[in-house]
């Protein structure tokens, strides 16, 4: 491996790793969801994406709502704990806005999805769908006979998304990325994709990952650039960095709802700034509302 | 709802925590009854014993403190489809007959009314947790005689029983209502009138329900919460009201 540095900017990054008509996965349940990624491609213009996720969250609402989208992968599709996704309701339910080509699975049939992509298996079995009307309306939903017990078992197609932009607590320049707490399929994910961008709270040395291997979850020699962006999961949070902004996702029930407040916000948060040093310029409070408190755990010998 | 839903819950018992009023139901069942139940998240946390009511179930709090954190993968392959969980709670727009659950549409899938978040992982949880329970409020609307679109399979009704589709568990048993609890019949896999609440007569559960109601031969009463529960509920595990509305 060249030991010459992967870290870029997040413009940098994007502009050489995400195209129009891509598709694309910007991964992390609940945790580490990389809005500032999501920001610049909606700055950047790009048109036509795929885009691919479990819970398509806010950030994927952001995207649908400023015309980056053309088709949606996902399973879970609200607000958590609050309510709708209003964007993607509007695109899905005709009113108004251009029509969002949707793929839906359950979760266990997205994480199956990733799980063949990062094996290269072209699907993945499971015991699932059996009376539901799932694979009714996705025909990508099928069905494979076990050739041992003769028992007919639920496939899923393999996930290889074109570029996977996984956020962390922290890589080295190489890309070598460590994540605590939930973890979601970002393994996966960034395993299945031909490209990887991860997005880092912190730049460590080499030092600090050999220390604690375990840790690592994405290892160098999958990863195309490190982007070094400190709170650039809010509103969504980092563990052991920042809690997730709830009073952001409340908010946006009422936000998303009304899409010329949608609007507004896109053009305040997103357009009208040039970079996630000045989305986080507008909003100096971030840190007394939540910052994380200390609660370190205690590390093991790793000797022999 | 959430202390008739707890109370449920067995001590020790492996819960796979939905969103919502589930996920209260099952933090008040630690607090008074189950302290050893094993909460179990989507999100990856197994043991969670969060000291704030997660917002979300992805919250931070779910991993501060918990047995372990693992990835989704691990959650669904080897401790759903492992057959690891004892109880599946689930919330529903619509509940229908047969104890199926709709969480994806309402009107056609093609061009819907209103469209709802989807599966998440509810689909999985009711054909492999040995038991599901579900809340939901009792209205026409939300207990139709056939919901809009199966998400989360109950008990096939005229078609393939579950056995017959070979699912691992018995999927939904009992549905918590703001009214009565329904159970299903063994005999017939439709949901009966099983308890009633203080002051709630049959005929009340029947006017929001889209058929029939068939009643089990002497329904029981629901205790209303006791003194306790409702402090816990409404100043320890949600004084913000994120989930006690109305």
């Amino acid at each position: 491996m060249s030991d010459v540095s992967k870290v870029v900017s997040m413009r940098d990054a994007v502009a050489r790793f995400v195209h129009d008509g891509d598709t694309v996965v910007i991964e992390g349940f609940t945790h580490l969801i990389c809005f500032a990624a999501g920001h610049e491609i909606i700055r950047q213009g790009r048109r036509d994406l795929t885009l691919c996720r479990l819970t398509p969250d806010l950030i994927y609402d952001q995207m649908i709502a400023a015309g980056c989208a053309r088709k949606l992968v996902f399973s879970w599709a609200g607000n958590p704990g609050v309510g709708s996704l209003h964007a993607f309701r509007r695109a899905v339910e005709g009113r108004g806005a251009p029509r969002l080509e949707i793929e839906e699975y359950s979760h266990f049939g997205m994480v199956a999805r990733f799980a063949a992509g990062a094996a290269r298996l072209p699907f993945w079995p499971l015991r699932n769908y059996m009376g539901t009307d799932l694979p009714r309306v996705n025909p990508r939903i099928r069905h494979v006979t076990c050739p041992y017990t003769g028992e007919a078992l639920a496939t899923v197609p393999a996930l290889n998304p074109d570029v996977s932009i996984i956020h962390a607590q922290r890589a080295d320049a190489q890309g070598n990325t460590q994540i605590w707490g939930l973890l979601g399929v970002q393994k996966e994910a960034a395993f299945a994709s031909a490209h990887v961008i991860v997005v880092v709270e912190e730049l460590v040395d080499e030092a600090v990952i050999r220390a604690d291997p375990n840790r690592t979850v994405i290892p160098a020699l999958i990863v195309d650039a490190v982007v070094v962006e400190p709170w650039g999961a809010h509103p969504s949070y980092a563990q052991g960095y920042y809690d997730r902004d709830n009073g952001f996702y409340v908010a946006w029930e009422a936000r998303s709802r009304d899409r010329d407040a949608l609007e507004r916000y896109l053009d305040d948060f997103v357009r009208g700034v040039s970079d996630r040093a000045a989305y986080l310029e507008k909003q100096p409070d971030l840190a007394a509302r939540l910052k994380a408190k200390e609660r370190r755990c205690a590390g093991v010998n790793y000797g022999f | 709802m959430a202390s008739v839903a707890a109370r449920e819950l067995v001590d020790g018992e492996v819960v796979f925590v939905g969103i919502g009023l589930p996920n209260l139901a099952c933090n008040l069942a630690r607090a008074t009854h189950a302290p050893r139940l094993v909460l179990v998240y989507e999100s990856g946390a197994v043991g969670a014993t969060p000291a704030r009511l997660p917002v979300s179930i992805g919250d931070p709090a779910l991993v501060t403190g918990s047995l372990m954190v693992c990835g989704m993968a691990d959650v669904f392959q080897l401790i759903l489809q492992n057959g690891r969980i004892a109880v599946g709670f689930l919330g529903g727009a619509q509940v229908d007959r047969y104890g199926n659950i709709n969480t994806t549409v309402i009107g056609s899938y093609e061009r819907p009314a209103v469209r709802l978040p989807g599966s998440g992982g509810a689909a999985e949880i009711a054909i492999h947790a040995r038991r599901t329970l579900v809340v939901a409020k009792l209205s026409p609307r939300t207990f139709p005689a056939h919901v809009d679109f199966i998400t989360s399979p109950g008990h096939g009704g005229a078609g393939a029983s579950r056995r017959q589709l070979r699912m691992p568990g018995a999927g939904p048993v009992k549905v918590i209502t703001d009214k009565a609890v329904l159970e299903v019949d063994e005999g017939t896999g439709e949901l009966v009138l099983a308890a009633l609440y203080p002051g709630v007569e049959a005929s009340d559960v029947r006017g929001c329900v889209g058929w029939p109601l068939a009643c089990r031969p002497r329904p029981g009463r629901v205790a209303p919460p006791d003194a306790t529960e409702l402090r816990l509920l409404r100043d320890v595990l949600d004084p913000e009201r994120l989930y006690l509305k109305g």
